[in-house]
């Protein structure tokens, strides 16, 4: 892992443009806490997708000492935008670090605001913007700049960082990723927050060029 | 070609459309399918498009007759239980010949069923799914870039023929992300002098409908609807052929049936099997040829089916019942896996 941070707020929230890639970013930060030794908790309290969730690396999660908490009716049958008691538990105590997958859009972002009262009284919390400029509707910085203010203003926390998590999907080229570098620094100009990741999967490893990487091991299923 | 970029099945369908120059959106929420409508929303007042969320799948549907019968490249897209709504006035539509296009995202059923993937709408989308005969063209993507080349395709087709189109998806393709080289924005320009664009005071007005009073007159319609079906069947069958030349076994299936089925026959080939597979692109017209060919050497067929059985009734047709033909399914919102069908192939092997 080639991450400069190496003291890691309590609370770290994923959000962004839905598609972006915030579920995978989550699950894989999770894991990175874990292995740095820290006893950690996921929570996926995605309420706008109920397809491909946090919740398909339960199980992989859990052997690795990774607690995972997900609505109750995710991947079942059932599209009930419920919320887990569990979160409050997650976000109050205050012993154990919680990794937060929030949905889509500022209406995913919605469901941060019964949270978020505890998370800014804290105030030990990292709140990731994940942007990927291959998404069509933001292709640009300025684009990805609306995405982050239509977040911020459906929740009262504000973003500290911005991940790059720019791909293709399976096809992804390390040039790929490394175009949309300009792109990521635009947006952390017009944003004031910092690039604090660029993500890539862990099959380019050492192939891309950019400052602090982060490398995605696990990946979702595609058929 | 433009650049590729990384896009959710549902969504591809919603740019290709836009690009397809559609400008006119009418629909429903209902998930999975729901990406469409919230792309159709942020993108449509941006271009001066119309996206209008109905108050019910059934004026959505009614919306879109209207503007079909303006000659205007018009769509609307639901899942499930929302299509079973739309179905009179798809009847309608057909009735009117009228080009348009209705896209299924499908989930599992009967009923409410679920929100998981099916393909257990094929028996609606193929043999008409409202009343009177008619039928629509029915494409099945098995991709992301299909999603966004099936919809550009539909509205051709539907324009061409003066029939509605219906892009026949699942809740897997619609969700799943992959990259999309997107078509070029293209501007058509279709002849409609059947449209209802106003006469100018220059010639007799056009009447859209589908009242037919006179028995004689409405079996006329009828008949001449059925010479344009038997054109549609004639030119526009589409599929995919994959390891069938000297197959002993063929799978048939489509859209993500098709995607698992082509890894099973990859392995079942590795482990010595000669196992081939026929992806239907359109459902209507079925590539009823392609399997009467086949059966004259292939020993067996099996159909993978999201459902309970019903693209098995018409490849069993398509080879007159002169070969066995196995069912592999899984049935409300699960996927069959690509070992029950590798299981479904040796199965056959041993039998045959």
């Amino acid at each position: 892992m080639n991450c400069k941070t190496t003291i890691f707020p309590r609370v770290t929230l994923f959000c962004g443009h839905y598609g972006s890639g915030k579920t995978n970013l989550a699950v894989n930060y999770a894991l990175f806490l874990r292995e740095k030794g820290l006893r950690v908790s996921l929570a996926d309290i995605d309420i706008v997708n109920p397809y491909f969730r946090s919740k398909d690396s339960e199980k992989e999660l859990k052997e690795k000492g990774v607690g995972v908490v997900s609505l109750p009716f995710a991947n079942s049958s059932v599209d009930l935008p419920s919320l887990p008691s569990e979160v409050y538990g997650l976000v109050q105590r205050r012993d154990i670090y919680a990794v937060l997958d929030i949905g889509g859009d500022e209406r995913g972002a919605l469901a941060l605001g019964r949270f978020a009262p505890y998370i800014k009284e804290e105030n030990n919390y990292d709140m990731f913007f994940v942007v990927n400029f291959y998404r069509p509707l933001t292709p640009d910085a300025k684009s990805a700049l609306e995405v982050m203010g239509e977040i911020e203003a459906a929740c009262p926390l504000r973003f500290t960082g911005i991940i790059n998590n720019s791909n293709l999907g399976e096809i992804t080229s390390p040039e790929d990723i490394e175009k949309t570098a300009g792109k990521a620094e635009e947006l952390s100009r017009l944003s004031r927050l910092p690039v604090r990741y660029t993500s890539v999967n862990e099959t380019l490893k050492n192939t891309v060029s950019a400052e602090n990487l982060f490398y995605l091991k696990l990946q979702k299923k595609v058929f | 070609m433009s650049e590729k970029v990384l896009m959710k099945g549902n969504e591809a369908i919603a740019e290709a459309a836009i690009r397809a120059g559609c400008r006119h959106y009418f629909g429903y929420p209902i998930t999975p399918q729901t990406e469409l409508a919230a792309y159709m929303s942020k993108r449509m007042p941006k271009i001066g498009g119309v996206f209008l969320q109905a108050e019910s799948e059934i004026s959505a549907i009614n919306m879109v007759y209207g503007v079909a019968g303006s000659g205007k490249r018009v769509m609307t897209s639901s899942s499930s239980p929302g299509v079973s709504l739309k179905q009179e006035g798809i009847s309608y539509i057909a009735g009117s010949d009228l080009p348009a296009l209705i896209v299924n995202v499908q989930r599992g059923g009967p009923g409410l069923g679920g929100i998981q993937p099916s393909q257990s709408d094929y028996f609606q989308a193929t043999k008409g799914g409202g009343h009177g005969d008619y039928h629509l063209i029915v494409l099945t993507p098995a991709s992301v870039q299909e999603m966004a080349d099936l919809t550009s395709l539909a509205f051709d087709l539907a324009d061409k023929y003066r029939v509605p189109a219906m892009l026949l998806a699942d809740g897997t393709t619609g969700q799943m992300m992959e990259p999309v080289e997107l078509p070029e924005e293209k501007t058509v320009s279709v002849d409609k002098p059947w449209a209802v664009t106003g006469t100018g005071m220059k010639r007799k007005h056009n009447i859209i409908n589908s009242l037919y009073l006179q028995p004689d007159e409405l079996e006329k319609m009828n008949f001449e609807r059925f010479e344009r079906y038997k054109l549609i069947e004639e030119n526009e069958v589409r599929y995919e052929s994959y390891l069938t030349e000297d197959a002993d076994i063929v799978v048939v299936a489509f859209g993500i049936a098709a995607r698992v089925s082509k890894n099973a026959v990859n392995e079942a080939r590795r482990q010595g099997i000669k196992a081939g597979l026929v992806r239907p692109i359109t459902v209507w017209p079925f590539p009823k040829k392609a399997l009467a060919d086949l059966s004259k050497t292939a020993k067996g067929f099996i159909s993978v089916e999201l459902s309970m059985g019903q693209m098995i009734d018409d490849v069993r047709l398509a080879i007159n019942c002169s070969r066995p033909v196995a069912l592999c399914n899984r049935a409300g919102g699960m996927i069959p896996s690509p070992d029950e069908v590798l299981d479904s192939i040796k199965k056959m092997q041993e039998g045959i």
